[in-house]
């Protein structure tokens, strides 16, 4: 691998997300299109300016139709324009804003407008009927399982490896949603959430329950990444994207080690060396890490070399992982407090630390300087995962 | 920085732009449309994985080694992703196990709440290194007895129901000495 030496620096200068819920009236290419506008009108640009679109969506299942790149086109300003479309399961999130990022590194491209969207509410009864299809038909898919499980199963796993308490992986949905109080897109946002009301939620597959659970969600967000050297005339702190990587597991999962993700290690090498970060530890200032369960934030953060394994639990109840901590992690929210429209978290993940970097976050902003952040997504069939580094320069 | 106290346009959201939530039983009364796709599948099992369920229907657990990594490959594929070689023989695993892991569930399939919860995990199989194994259900033991590293062992449909599917283990049950 030749992580160096990229062709060119890219950034991103713009960001938009809509309305995050578990039933949106808008269809898919609407939302797209609310997004997209968002992002664009906060770059200043038109779609004239973009010169290539990529679209991130997941299973095709949600909404029922074939291509969804095609179905979201025309919302997604793709007509008539180099086009493709991205998907990771849950990491297309950041593995579509890291398409874009390649189409300006490679130099091909000057402008380009990522967009992810998700409409999971309109499968019937539930968005599981469709995760279902996820499953191994011939091993798996005759025990009739659900797609919970496995989470369960994962998080078990990890909890026996390391030692953790279900109580210290519970405090990151309290923090988590939290957060998202004064998220203006938030479906799950609670400030007088407390670790008992989780602890005490509904059990789904033990060890998960109810409250350690992100909710299925609607919405679409979008970010607009440029060349670096025209960053500056299009906004005040454009935010760079310094480092990506990613990398995929077997899936045959039951062959996998459960407890550690070593699939993350190894994309966010990649993105730390790519980015010149020898030690996370110390140089990274903010984190949004997956977390569609509690216990997946403290996983990644740990795989993220940000904690030592099975430390970074503790750290949460300690409080290190609040938005005022040692490392603000999710400051937006996350999954667990906005909501989880599985692409569609590109706007609480990389738009998030955009805004949060370039000091636009709100209420939400993180008091202490923050210069460079890491995020990072992960899907398929729990098996893949994309890191990217964004820095202030 | 900016000044903190700037909200950022994206959040600035014009009337009639930013999504509206609706209610499941609002959306009977907005104009939609259903439908239910047709579409039936016939997949076949493969090489590996037919010759496995043959002998999940005689009664044996069967994986494929890869002397390069010493892997016995439980589910079994003719080649080694990791080696990226063929596989080199058929080897029969004893039927018996540990709990790598499980989940206490109280939804099935479709995420409906039921009360009587589905013991259900990940098999260790004996006979193989560790992670080579398959998931499956449990029973005869109780949500509280169950825990990570319990030996178990594979209960079998009787002979004439079983039909080569991984349903052909009924489940595993703790193993009796
Ligand atoms: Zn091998």
């Amino acid at each position: 691998m030749n992580l160096k030496e990229t062709n060119r620096s890219a950034a991103v200068v713009g960001a938009g997300m809509t309305l995050f819920a578990s039933r949106l009236q808008e269809t898919g290419k609407e939302m797209t299109w609310e997004a997209a506008k968002m992002a664009l009108d906060q770059a200043g640009l038109t779609l004239a300016d973009i010169d290539a679109v990529i679209l991130g969506t997941a299973p095709d299942a949600f909404d029922g139709v074939h291509k969804k790149g095609e179905w979201l086109l025309d919302g997604a300003g793709g007509v008539g324009k180099p086009y493709m479309r991205v998907y990771t399961g849950g990491g297309t999130a950041v593995m579509a804003p890291i398409a874009g990022w390649w189409h300006v590194a490679s130099g091909m491209y000057d402008k380009v407008l990522v967009l992810c969207e998700e409409k999971m509410s309109s499968v019937q009864p539930h968005a599981q009927s469709a995760f279902g299809h996820i499953w191994d038909p011939i091993l798996d898919r005759p025990l009739k399982p659900n797609l919970v499980w496995i989470f369960s199963m994962e998080m078990q796993r990890y909890m026996h490896k390391y030692d953790v308490s279900y109580e210290d992986i519970a405090s990151v949905a309290v923090k988590n949603k939290r957060n998202a109080v004064g998220h203006p897109c938030a479906q799950l946002a609670d400030p007088d959430i407390t670790l008992e009301d989780v602890i005490n939620s509904e059990p789904m597959a033990l060890p998960v329950r109810r409250l350690d659970i992100s909710p299925p969600s609607d919405g679409a967000s979008a970010v607009v990444i440029v060349r670096g050297d025209m960053a500056h005339d299009l906004t005040e702190i454009p935010v760079f994207i310094d480092g990506v990587g990613w990398c995929i597991d077997t899936t045959m999962w039951t062959n996998r080690d459960l407890a550690f993700p070593e699939f993350v290690v190894k994309a966010a090498k990649m993105a730390y060396d790519m980015a010149g970060i020898d030690n996370p530890k110390k140089e990274i200032d903010v984190a949004e890490p997956y977390d569609p369960f509690d216990y997946k934030e403290v996983q990644h953060l740990e795989a993220l070399g940000l904690f030592e394994p099975g430390e970074a639990a503790r750290a949460t109840r300690e409080g290190k992982t609040q938005r005022d901590g040692e490392l603000p992690v999710c400051p937006s929210g996350g999954l667990l407090g906005v909501g989880n429209p599985i692409a569609a978290t590109l706007g609480i993940k990389v738009g998030e630390l955009f805004w949060q970097l370039s000091g636009q976050a709100g209420v939400r902003q993180v008091k202490k300087d923050i210069r460079t952040g890491v995020t990072q997504a992960w899907g398929d069939l729990m098996q893949f995962s994309s890191v990217l580094v964004m820095r202030r320069h | 920085m900016a000044e903190q106290t700037k909200e950022y346009r994206a959040t600035l959201k014009p009337e009639g732009v930013r999504g509206k939530s609706i209610r499941k039983d609002e959306l009977r009364e907005v104009p939609h449309v259903t439908s239910r796709p047709n579409a039936k599948y016939a997949w076949a099992a493969g090489v590996a994985m037919s010759r496995f369920l043959d002998e999940l229907k005689e009664g044996r657990i069967v994986g494929r080694k890869c002397r390069k990594c010493a892997r016995v490959l439980v589910p079994p594929r003719m080649f080694c992703e990791r080696c990226y070689r063929q596989t080199d023989e058929w080897v029969e695993l004893p039927g018996t196990a540990v709990i790598e892991t499980f989940a206490v569930s109280y939804l099935d399939t479709d995420a409906n709440r039921i009360k009587e919860p589905i013991l259900v995990g990940v098999v260790d199989l004996d006979g193989a290194p560790p992670h080579c194994g398959f998931m499956h259900y449990f029973d005869e033991m109780s949500p509280d007895e169950i825990h990570i590293g319990m030996p178990v062992e594979a209960v079998w449909k009787p002979k004439e129901e079983r039909d080569g599917a991984i349903t052909d283990i009924r489940y595993f049950r703790p193993r009796r000495k």
